[in-house]
Order: C-alpha cells, then structure tokens, then sequence
C-alpha cells in the first residue's frame, strides 16, 4: 500500500464508554499493578463494577493514571498529595467551563 | 550552544544546600507544572526548572557542572572544554529518557552522552516490546461533528549509535474519528517505539483536547451557545436561525421567554453512541436608545407598561 496523503492512520478511540482491564490500564501507562491498585484505594480512580477480582476501568483511567504518576514525581509529592490535587483539579475544571459560560454573557461573542 | 546558568533558573546561591535546592525547586515546581499551572508558557519554564534540578540534585553532576567556573552567564555561547568531564562518574540512572529528550543541547552535550544505550542493545536474541508514547492533539468542535483528518507534529526522543539521545521531528496524518470528545485518546497501534530485537512496537496515545470556540463551549458531549434575542422575540415568541457546528437550524423561541431561559436541541451536542444536547442560553439584547425615534419609543414604554424590574426588592 503506499502511503499517500490521502491514507490516514485510524487509531481506536478511548474514552468513557470503552473498557479495559486492569493489566492493560498497567501496559498503557507503563506502571506496576501495585502502583495502579495504591491509586485505586486512594480513590484516584474508580473500577467500574464492584467485582474485585476482575477490576474494569474506562478508558480514560489512562490519562489519571498517568498525571497522577507525573504529579508525583515532578512535584515530589505523595500518593494521597496527587490525589487531592487531581480532585482539587476537577473541581476547577468544573468551575471553569461554567465561568467561561457566564463570562459569555456579558462579553457577547458576536 | 548557549550556556545555561542552574543556579540562576532556581534562584539559589551557589553554595547552596541540597536542601534548599530541593525546596526551590518544588516551590517552581508547583508554579509551573502544566498540570497544575496557569501560566502561559509553563511548559517551556517547567522543562528548564526540570533541567536545572536534574543536574543540582544530583551531587556527581553538580560538582562536574560547578568545575564550568562561575563567569559563565545564561545565553552565552558554550562549548565544553576539552576533558571537562574528567575524572567524574555518572550513575545516573536515576532517570528516564523521557525526561531527558526534552531537555536542553547544553544538558544533552555535558551529561546525554553518558548514557550508552544499554538497554536497547541489550543481550544478542533478546525481544522485547517498544515503549509506549504519549502525545498531546487539539482539534476543533467541528472536527468532531464529521470527523477529519489532522497532520501533527511529534518530537520523538531517538537513541544514536554512540549513545545520544536526539529528537526526530516526526509527521503522521491521523483520522480524527467523528464523536471524539475532550478527556479521549486515541490509541494508534505500533506507532509508538521500535521493538528490540524485532520485537512489537509500542503503541502512540494521542490525548485530546478541543481548542476553544468563538461561540461554543463543550462539557463533556453537551454544547453550550448563548444566543442573542431582542425584547419581542423574547417577550412575543420567535422563530430564529442558531448555528450549530452540525448546520443552521430553525429554532423557536417559546413566547415570555426570559433572559438567561435554556433552550434544549437534544442529541445536536457532539455525537456518539449517546449523542450530547446542545443548549442555546437565551440573551435578552436591548436596542440602543442612541436616536430620537428609539428615545420617544422607550418613552412610550415607560408610560404604557406598568412594569417595575425591582418589584422584588422590598419596596425600595
């Protein structure tokens, strides 16, 4: 096949409403299971279904996973540090989209 | 190659403690890390504090840094003095190579060539699985709505022959899959590093993020729109056009309609199995009274309706 301009790598979509598992959210970010479960009790990350032999996790768990253990390291802080700072990060994140919503209100876009 | 003074990018003495060079560094750290920061360029001001500290940190390596002399400045142009080195011994294997890919040419020249690539050589008939690599691509609300295809540009960090480490400019043409939504990723398989020995290659996570909109903001699948009305369209029921990324639609304005009132177009948010709403926020406009003819006709309002905005307020 040759790769002209017209032949775009497709790639598979990872977001809320795909599954993996918990060894293949370990492959994705290149962590050991037992950091990943430490991040689970710490409430980082939740499993889908309560079953706690076969944890499941949404694909989105890769990107948590992996700022959580980029936290960690760069600001040299622990695991219960990273996740307050994931939550409190959240919570801004929340508050931003509504901030910019009303802020459109007064600054008309048009 | 330009000098880069480590002391002066974490704002500690020379004769610093380790301490205090660990204490400069979280405080930057925390400033301009870009998951937490705010800062417009904290990625680029991150990487340098990163450098500065990998090197400070590590005792072996600032005492080979500090044999540079002190009348070295930032910016000055640089080149190691011959056998500089010498004498010193890295361990340095406290680090990935992730890290150091994006670190400086000075960095990489002083400290970089140290690291002779052990691990990718590894033992004849070895296999193994590339690594995995993870990159950052903005698309637009649009691209979601029909899918599109993106040229991006990733820095990929590559290991020569001696033992450098070196980054490759790299351009794919990746599909971006129509319903993508901001917090996905897209996984491309056996784009990511070479195997060894053969071996697999890893995969390239592509995370994404939108960029912002003129009129619409994204949460999650929904969209959000505000969407300017005058007074009888509010007060009398409207039909009027609103666009939206999937076309122009006809949309009613349900009469006594009040400022900041949500309309709802349900499943005209961003596609998928469970498409999202777009929202349009009803924004009340007054005409400006800026001619005779709209200042008599506010005049005539003021004497025909009997309408007190601040009814609520207790009397006042």
């Amino acid at each position: 096949m040759t790769m002209g301009k017209n032949s775009a790598l497709s790639g598979e979509t990872l977001g809320e409403e795909e599954e993996i598992s918990l060894d293949q959210l370990c492959q994705a970010c290149a962590q050991q299971t037992e950091i990943v479960v430490a991040m689970v009790e710490e409430g980082i990350l939740k499993p889908l279904a309560a079953d706690a032999t076969h944890w499941r996790f949404t694909a989105t768990s890769i990107r948590r996973v992996r700022t959580a253990v980029r936290l960690q390291r760069d600001l040299e802080i622990n695991l219960a540090g990273a996740a307050l700072a994931l939550q409190l990060m959240d919570r801004i994140e929340r508050l931003r989209t509504k901030l910019r919503r009303l802020e459109r209100r007064d600054h008309p876009g048009f | 190659m330009e000098f880069r003074d480590y002391y002066e990018v974490l704002g500690v003495d020379r004769d610093a403690t380790e301490n205090d060079i660990r204490k400069a560094y979280r405080k930057l750290a925390r400033k301009y890390h870009p998951d937490v920061s705010d800062e417009s360029d904290a990625e680029e001001k991150f990487k340098k504090v990163g450098e500065a500290y990998e090197v400070l940190k590590d005792p072996e390596k600032r005492t080979a840094y500090n044999q540079l002399g002190e009348s070295w400045k930032t910016g000055q142009d640089f080149q190691p003095p011959p056998g500089w080195d010498a004498g010193f011994e890295f361990s340095g294997a406290d680090f990935s190579r992730a890290n150091e890919a994006g670190f400086s040419d000075f960095f990489e020249n002083l400290f970089g060539r140290h690291y002779q690539g052990g691990e990718r050589a590894g033992p004849a008939g070895f296999r193994g699985r590339g690594e995995d690599h993870h990159a950052k691509i903005l698309v637009d609300v649009e691209d979601s709505y029909v899918g599109a295809s993106r040229s991006i540009s990733l820095r990929v960090p590559e290991l020569t022959q001696d033992g450098h480490l070196t980054a490759r400019e790299r351009t794919l043409n990746v599909r971006i899959p129509k319903g993508i939504r901001p917090g996905q990723s897209i996984r491309l398989g056996g784009q990511g590093g070479a195997g060894i020995g053969g071996g697999e290659s890893g995969d390239l996570y592509l995370e994404v993020e939108f960029k912002p909109h003129r009129l619409y903001e994204i949460d999650a699948a929904d969209i959000h729109m505000r969407l300017p009305v005058a007074p009888w369209e509010a007060a009398l029921g409207a039909t009027v056009k609103v666009p939206t990324p999937s076309g122009t639609v006809e949309l009613k304005v349900p009469a006594n309609s009040r400022n900041g009132s949500k309309l709802r177009l349900k499943g005209r948010g961003l596609p998928g199995k469970i498409p999202g709403d777009f929202y349009v926020d009803l924004q009340v406009a007054l005409p400006p009274a800026n001619n005779k003819k709209a200042k008599d006709f506010y005049a005539e309002m003021a004497r025909e309706l009997e309408f007190d905005p601040r009814a609520n307020l207790g009397g006042v």
